[in-house]
């Protein structure tokens, strides 16, 4: 079963003569453990893609299903708790709140869902330490680099028993080397089983996902398979 | 790719032989470029007779022992890797680049939509970059020689897909915005600078 399947989405916003067409019939399916990248120019509709799929807007026509679940018509209580059991987001400039620390930020989703704050300090020092910050548990955002800021968005994102990750350009804020490890991490959450969907207008990043969806104008011009193993890479080339 | 650089670099470490310099440059370079043998060889012959390097063995071809010949770098060779690595290499006049070629000839055709032809190279250079980063998520974390080779190539394909996003863009700009007049016959002479750098 995918965890997040979009069937014939499409979006528009306006009334004619001025009417946009943000998504136009876009079929997404992504299992668990797969990292999907969502790959277009300013203005292609990988945002509105990524607020639908994380039932923040909703479509003019098609169907959201999360884990089977369809979205559309869910009582407004029952949507906001799959965001925040099921679903869980990373943006480009981090989103942490400024007066809680690292820890209290990675475990506020859980608090917020209602479960109890020791269990919840404990699961956000779990996913801390899986992230590589259990050392930072106890510093504020502005005390910690941009890479680290990221890492405790990302814990903060898979904290529980999460099932899907929708990043907006991760690791936008960062310098190549710091991008590459944010990456990395997203990857390896999605080998412990979580899906992930990565929305980017910069190649490097999407060619850290198992698949590749290209979007322009709202529509989807083009996917990539899977990628063979780098074997293919190394086959012996002279050089002179 | 400066193969007599790389194998002077070798060499400025200390005295080495020919397989030995063989098996360090395809363990430095992440073993993406392999080297023969014959190549190694007469590219050592070339800096032993341009003063770069020597051998220096027991017998009075340089030969020890075992019949193998051991190189060493000399102080010229010293001078001229020094001069090498800060040497800027050649990036002043635009290769004739097929990928552009493509594009341009594209644009031009009648039937064809440049922008699915842009499209089907973009896809297969991200592919191609999915490929490079497997590389990078797997032997490249314990291989730094070969984690700056996949890098490189990685940024090389990037440029590329950034110049197809930016051509895409500007066609289809183009196509919105009304067609400029021509230029009048004897108005002003294009600019030197465009006639200038395109490799032959």
């Amino acid at each position: 079963m995918s965890v997040l399947e979009l069937r014939g989405v499409s979006k528009t916003y306006g009334e004619a003569p001025a009417k946009v067409h943000a998504l136009d019939g876009v079929d997404l399916s992504v299992q668990a453990g797969e990292m999907v990248a969502v790959m277009g120019p300013s203005g292609s509709g990988k945002s509105t893609l990524l607020t639908i799929a994380g039932s923040l807007e909703e479509p003019t026509s098609g169907d959201v299903l999360v884990c089977g679940m369809a979205v559309a018509g869910m009582p407004r209580a029952r949507r906001a708790r799959l965001r925040r059991r099921v679903i869980g987001f990373v943006f480009q400039d981090f989103n942490l709140l400024p007066g809680l620390t690292a820890a209290e930020n990675a475990a506020l989703p859980l608090e917020l869902d209602g479960v109890a704050v020791p269990k919840a300090r404990a699961a956000g020092l779990a996913a801390l330490d899986a992230l590589g910050v259990a050392h930072r548990a106890g510093w504020f955002p502005d005390q910690l680099s941009g890479g680290e800021r990221q890492r405790v968005a990302i814990a903060r994102a898979v904290v529980g028993d999460r099932r899907l990750l929708l990043a907006d350009e991760p690791s936008g804020a960062l310098d190549s080397v710091n991008a590459d490890e944010v990456m990395r991490l997203l990857h390896e959450a999605c080998a412990r089983g979580v899906a992930a969907v990565v929305v980017t207008h910069d190649a490097q990043l999407a060619a850290w996902a198992d698949r590749v969806v290209f979007l322009r104008d709202g529509r989807v011009t083009g996917r990539t398979a899977r990628p063979p193993g780098p074997e293919s890479l190394l086959t012996p080339r002279e050089i002179r | 790719m400066s193969v007599p650089h790389f194998l002077l670099a070798l060499l400025a470490e200390g005295p080495k032989y020919g397989l030995q310099l063989r098996e360090e440059f395809e363990a430095g370079t992440g073993e993406v470029w392999p080297l023969n043998v014959g190549q190694v060889y007469k590219t050592l012959s070339r800096l032993e007779r341009d003063g770069l390097a020597e051998s220096d063995g027991a017998g009075s071809d340089g030969r020890d022992k075992t019949g193998q010949k051991r190189f060493r770098i000399t102080p010229r060779g010293d001078e001229a890797l020094a001069a090498w690595l800060r040497m800027p290499p050649d990036l002043t006049s635009p290769p004739r680049d097929e990928l552009v070629m493509k594009v341009l000839v594209a644009a031009r055709v009648p039937g064809t939509d440049v922008h699915e032809v842009i499209q089907a190279h973009r896809q297969y250079l991200v592919e191609l970059m999915q490929q490079w980063t497997r590389l990078k998520e797997g032997e490249a974390r314990d291989d730094l020689g070969l984690a700056l080779v996949v890098d490189a190539e990685l940024f090389r394909l990037d440029a590329v897909t950034r110049w197809l996003d930016a051509a895409d863009t500007r066609l289809r700009r183009a196509a919105a915005e009304p067609a400029r007049p021509a230029p009048a016959a004897g108005s002003a002479p294009a600019p030197q600078l465009r006639r200038l750098g395109v490799r032959r």
